[in-house]
């Protein structure tokens, strides 16, 4: 019988400890699959954040630095400027980068450092219970937003790819979304094209990934996979946000 | 040379291929000394970094990639590397932190005070870890010691520190840089692709209790031999020491010049001066303890280190603490006096 579909390369074979219906693992997979195809699984080195997906070395079958909460852009910066020709990528969600990180990944990008994140926002802090994320809809509940976000006492959804977006540093930015197979192909497209455009030397790309989180969310995957179209979209739309090569 | 461009020439001398650093006085002459000279070194990287924090974590990202790396603040800059440099000793990943100390607390002022010694020497940051901590009293010490600090950081894993203050990095003196030795670093720490063998992760979340006991304990017997090999102190005038004074760094050099003119008055005084101020020279003290019962702790704060004297003493001798905070700095003259006071009243 033939073999249609097998575990990537680049990921050990270990069950992903990610809730049912969580958008981590497809990305995972997406970042596995695109390092299998360029043929990169010797030479490129992971940054996994503090999050959902800390123990993200657990997974891949490369070499990983864990990072301090919200510093992969900097960390990944070492790395890479220490060893040029390795690929570098740091994976961090929306807390993790457009809050802690803010400082770290805004000044990567401006200085253009070559290296790839991977931007995974689910609206809410996962790992630590469902707390208010910079993402956060106005209006979504958390568990430290009880009413919803209020624009008023809470602030406004960030959109820290459209910011990043306007730095001459940046390179290459896309959002992408991993709630249906047709967003999924074209997630994998982008994190391809990212790690493509670093080992060509184009510069800083960040793929953001609009990813869903059930539990948090207090809904089914399903549900979950429909809300992301439904309403995550109208706030974060899909599409490339800057493309340098186009 | 001044102090704080020796630190810097001594490091790329020593290998040192990656400086991150972000602007803070009395340390930015080291800064732009790296902005200047590290690219002269094939392979070396300088970032002006957006913040210390991003300064410590680029230098743990170099680190694991196999760099010697370095990164240099002040005081209140210090604060802010806190969470890299427990990442770095979790992480057990070598590299080399030069705090050049100002006033503190809080913004403080930007003259030379050693109000960082507990930090310092206690770790710093969150977690039960800790960091060498290499205090120079000259020049060619600041030369010196930063060879070594590489040198140690390699040796034993772990972030070293070199705690000065503004003095010492503001100050001119002429120096010699000695020869470095080679770098003897295994292959098998580095993180650069996993190439044809298996793939290696670094990080400090053990989420296992029993496995995290076990993280801290092979840690601390790291400590342990480090208290037992890396103790370094220098004597000055203690032969026949009636009062020993124990300081470090500038407020060392000042007991020097006040040590003389005890001595020119009759007044049997010495030094002990702590190189290192973790590990700290516990037995060397209490050795002292046997023949001579009057302890003098000077420093440039309101009495830090002078804890770990009693600690060493265990209640043996008579400590006494004399001390100037917030960027005052004593001249010999005022000390001298202090000692005279000691004299009469033993």
């Amino acid at each position: 019988m033939k073999k249609v579909f097998s575990r990537p390369k680049s990921l050990k074979n270990t069950a992903f400890h990610y809730c049912g219906g969580c958008g981590h693992s497809i990305a995972h997979r997406l970042i596995a699959e695109s390092i299998d195809e360029l043929d990169i699984q010797d030479r490129i080195i992971g940054v996994p954040p503090a999050g959902c997906a800390v123990i993200a070395y657990n997974y891949f079958d490369i070499d990983m630095l864990e990072s301090p909460h919200g510093r992969g852009c900097a960390v990944a910066t070492g790395i890479k400027r220490v060893l040029p020709d390795r690929v570098v990528f740091s994976y961090q969600g929306d807390g993790d980068l457009a809050a802690i990180g803010t400082a770290e990944t805004f000044h990567a990008a401006n200085r253009g450092e070559n290296i790839t994140v991977i931007f995974i926002n689910n609206a809410v802090y996962g790992m630590t219970g469902g707390q208010m994320a910079p993402t956060t809809l106005l209006g979504q509940v958390s568990t430290t937003t009880p009413p919803g976000r209020s624009a008023l006492l809470d602030g406004h959804p960030v959109h820290f790819s459209e910011i990043l977006g306007q730095l001459p540093g940046t390179m290459y930015v896309e959002r992408c979304a991993v709630n249906t197979p047709a967003n999924v192909m074209k997630a994998k497209k982008a994190v391809k094209k990212a790690f493509q455009y670093q080992m060509d030397n184009v510069g800083f790309s960040l793929i953001e990934i609009l990813s869903q989180c059930p539990t948090n969310w207090k809904m089914s995957p399903v549900e979950a996979c429909r809300w992301v179209n439904e309403v995550m979209m109208k706030e974060y739309p899909l599409g490339i946000i800057k493309d340098s090569k186009r | 040379m001044q102090g704080n461009r020796v630190i810097g020439e001594a490091a790329i001398r020593a290998g040192c291929r990656f400086y991150a650093g972000y602007p803070i006085t009395p340390q930015n002459e080291l800064t732009e000394y790296m902005a200047d000279n590290m690219r002269r070194a094939k392979g070396g990287t300088f970032i002006q970094a957006e913040s210390e924090i991003a300064a410590i974590n680029m230098v743990l990202g170099a680190a694991a990639a196999g760099a010697r790396a370095m990164t240099s603040s002040s005081s209140p800059g210090i604060s802010l590397k806190q969470e890299g440099i427990s990442s770095l000793a979790a992480d057990e990943l070598p590299a080399v932190i030069v705090n050049i100390m100002r006033g503190g607390p809080g913004l403080g002022n930007i003259l030379p005070s050693q109000g960082d010694y507990f930090q310092a020497t206690r770790g710093g940051g969150h977690g039960d870890y800790r960091t060498i901590v290499l205090a120079p009293a000259s020049v060619q010490e600041l030369a010196d010691l930063t060879m070594d600090a590489f040198d140690l950081a390699d040796r034993y894993r772990n972030p070293v520190l070199i705690l000065a203050d503004g003095m010492m990095g503001q100050m001119m003196e002429p120096v010699e840089f000695s020869d470095p030795s080679s770098r003897q670093y295994p292959e098998c720490y580095i993180l650069k692709g996993k190439g044809k063998g298996k793939s290696k992760f670094i990080r400090g979340l053990i989420l296992d209790a029993i496995r995290m006991e076990e993280h801290n304990w092979k840690l601390y017997r790291k400590y342990q031999v480090i208290t037992q090999k890396e103790v370094r102190f220098e004597t000055f005038w203690t032969d026949d020491a009636e009062i020993l004074i124990v300081a470090y760094g500038t407020a060392a050099r000042i007991a020097k010049g006040a040590i003389k003119r005890s001595r020119e008055m009759g007044i049997p005084v010495g030094l002990i001066r702590p190189i290192t101020l973790w590990p700290f020279p516990m037995e060397v003290i209490r050795s002292f303890a046997e023949r001579v019962e009057n302890f003098l702790v000077f420093e440039m704060n309101t009495g830090q280190m002078v804890e770990d004297v009693q600690l060493a003493l265990g209640g043996i001798g008579k400590v006494q603490f004399y001390g100037r905070p917030g960027g005052v700095i004593p001249t010999p003259a005022e000390l001298a006096k202090v000692i005279a006071y000691q004299a009469r009243k033993k």
